[in-house]
């Protein structure tokens, strides 16, 4: 749990620092840094030069040239503009529920769990230990069209027979929200565990009744919570292509479902590269807009 | 609390505010339905006597608990699954900590820039770092294999290793490390016998996290896996023409498992404080 609450938290300043300069903190830094430059900063510059080339006339399949063609971002955008807003909608629609159902959670783990909050926060994560891919599959029994879920809501009046969740976009964003939800959980909890309860009851003694005390001061103290939780949610939603493929139907495809066929099934890589490189930019534009919107910028 | 005047509230009354007054318990109670129904239904499943494709039950049986690897190439994946946790998680969080001590410990120029590389990773679709990363491998004319994998595991497991054992030592009293250089421990010392052992839950959450993290990953793993197997793969792969039971065992005995450790860890870190 501790990562979540440093990642909400960001760089907290450092209380104890180790005077004198030396050469240590280079030493220490230089391989895990090397590591990450030259298998996280070089490829995003190998998928940069990627996404420019083009294949010459009559070469073998996955043969490519650099040819600094940026009409390919163009052409990738234009063929899969649906994709592309899907993601970002099924995304922000994902985030929303995971929202809505973490927040009440972490609530009541942070002020109501008394001695049982260590167990309901390990509870929260452990259905991490399974495999996210057999969670995403039993999600297909789930809602399966003679499953428990479908056949309850059909009892109900005004429902059509043909009514189904299975290979709707319905079910992909249900996938996506439970798959990221302990992300949205975790950040929560750490901000609202932070509130000193006394601040609550001062509110209620200045007459805030529950709800102003919830909008007037709950809220506001946890909104690190939920800039983290709601980032920590949307950008893997937003790359996913797993529940789209397993919960959707064609239809439902999300970019990264493009994503990957282009690579694999197309072996057009070119395409490919142009597309993760316009979703990782958009991304962070976005992330950046945010941050500075909900004004807390300690997340970087 | 009532005082006698008070008129008895009556029973539907009563029920009312007694829900009202624990609907947030009861809105985390379905929560916590939400989050395990889909645990529940792997573990149910993994006693369906399905043989290939397990979609409908069938019928229950021990037998594919008794014998895990009865299908094949599942536990071939699992081992390659294993022997990739390992090493990465090893690697990550050797290279992690070091980076951890770093920002915690020292003050150095480039801090800013160290903080956004290590926070990068962590806001980037794993689909981009996957593509990305094969995306160098052909430029290269490097074949994925087993350690193509490991590479990029050890890549994304850092920043989550470097955030976790950064917010136990930020969390550390001071004071303690004082106390043992004003008892004349030297610099080396006081790491070895004070800071070191207070960091090693985190450092020991850190490798965890990594290992789950490494264990379960898919999509990263799928770009720059070649025709080298692991779990997930398996699973994914095998989802179109049905699962079989022995993936709901594995992936059941892996929650159990993990379940232990964690609890385990509370239980000794609660003993310790206590004593």
């Amino acid at each position: 749990m501790a990562f979540l609450h440093a990642v909400s938290s960001g760089t907290s300043a450092t209380k104890s620092v180790l005077k004198g300069k030396s050469l240590t903190p280079y030493l220490l830094l230089a391989p895990g840094l090397i590591w990450l430059v030259t298998f996280f900063i070089i490829p995003i510059f190998s998928l940069a030069s990627t996404s420019t080339m083009v294949r010459p006339e009559g070469a073998q399949v996955g043969v490519y040239e650099q040819k600094l063609r940026f009409a390919n971002y163009v052409d990738a955008f234009v063929a899969n503009q649906d994709q592309y807003l899907r993601s970002f909608f099924y995304a922000a629609l994902a985030t929303l529920l995971a929202l809505a159902i973490a927040y009440p959670l972490a609530y009541a783990i942070a002020f109501k769990s008394g001695k049982y909050r260590n167990i309901l926060l390990v509870l929260v994560i452990a259905p991490f230990f399974t495999s996210f891919l057999l969670r995403t599959i039993a999600w297909t029994q789930i809602l399966a069209d003679s499953g428990p879920v479908v056949s309850a809501i059909k009892v109900l009046p005004f429902i059509d027979e043909l009514f189904r969740i299975n290979n709707t976009s319905t079910a992909v964003v249900i996938g996506l929200a439970y798959n990221f939800l302990p992300f949205m959980t975790l950040p929560l909890y750490a901000s609202l565990e932070r509130i000193d309860p006394r601040t609550l009851e001062a509110a209620g003694d200045l007459y805030a009744n529950g709800l102003t005390t919830f909008r007037k001061v709950t809220l506001p103290l946890s909104m690190p919570g939920v800039v983290a939780g709601t980032l920590l949610t949307f950008i893997p939603a937003a790359g996913d292509y797993v529940n789209a493929a397993i919960l959707g139907n064609p239809n439902t495809k999300m970019i990264g479902n493009v994503i990957e066929s282009r690579f694999f099934a197309v072996v057009d890589y070119p395409t490919a590269a142009a597309l993760s490189f316009t979703l990782m930019a958009t991304i962070l534009i976005l992330v950046t807009l945010y941050i500075r919107k909900s004004g807390t910028d300690e997340l970087v | 609390m009532t005082t006698i005047n008070a008129p008895m509230p009556s029973l539907s009354h009563r029920a009312s505010r007694w829900f009202s007054r624990n609907l947030i318990r009861i809105y985390a109670a379905l929560a916590f339905i939400y989050l395990f129904i889909p645990v529940a239904y792997t573990f149910a499943f993994s006693f369906n006597n399905a043989g290939k494709s397990n979609l409908v039950w069938q019928g229950f049986t021990l037998e594919n608990w008794k014998n895990p690897c009865g299908a094949p190439q599942v536990c071939e994946a699992v081992g390659n699954s294993l022997k990739i946790g390992v090493i990465s998680t090893l690697l990550a969080t050797i290279l992690g900590t070091m980076i951890a001590f770093a920002l915690g410990r020292y003050k150095f120029k480039g801090r800013t820039s160290t903080n956004l590389l290590i926070f990068l990773p962590m806001a980037t679709p794993e689909v981009v770092l996957g593509a990305s990363l094969l995306a160098m491998f052909l430029n290269l004319r490097v074949n994925p294999s087993f350690w193509t994998i490991v590479i990029s595991h050890v890549m994304f497991c850092i920043s989550f290793v470097v955030v976790t054992v950064k917010a136990r030592i930020a969390s550390l009293d001071p004071r303690l490390e004082q106390a043992a250089m004003d008892l004349y421990a030297n610099e080396k010392e006081t790491f070895r016998y004070v800071t070191l052992p207070l960091v090693m839950p985190g450092i020991a959450g850190a490798a965890l996290l990594a290992f789950s993290l490494s264990f379960d990953d898919f999509i990263i793993t799928n770009f720059n896996s070649g025709t080298v197997s692991t779990f997930p793969k398996f699973v994914y792969v095998s989802a179109a023409r049905g699962i079989p039971a022995q993936a709901n065992v594995i992936g059941s005995a892996m929650f159990f498992i993990a379940l232990i450790i964690v609890i385990v860890g509370q239980v000794v870190s609660r003993k310790r404080k206590k004593a």
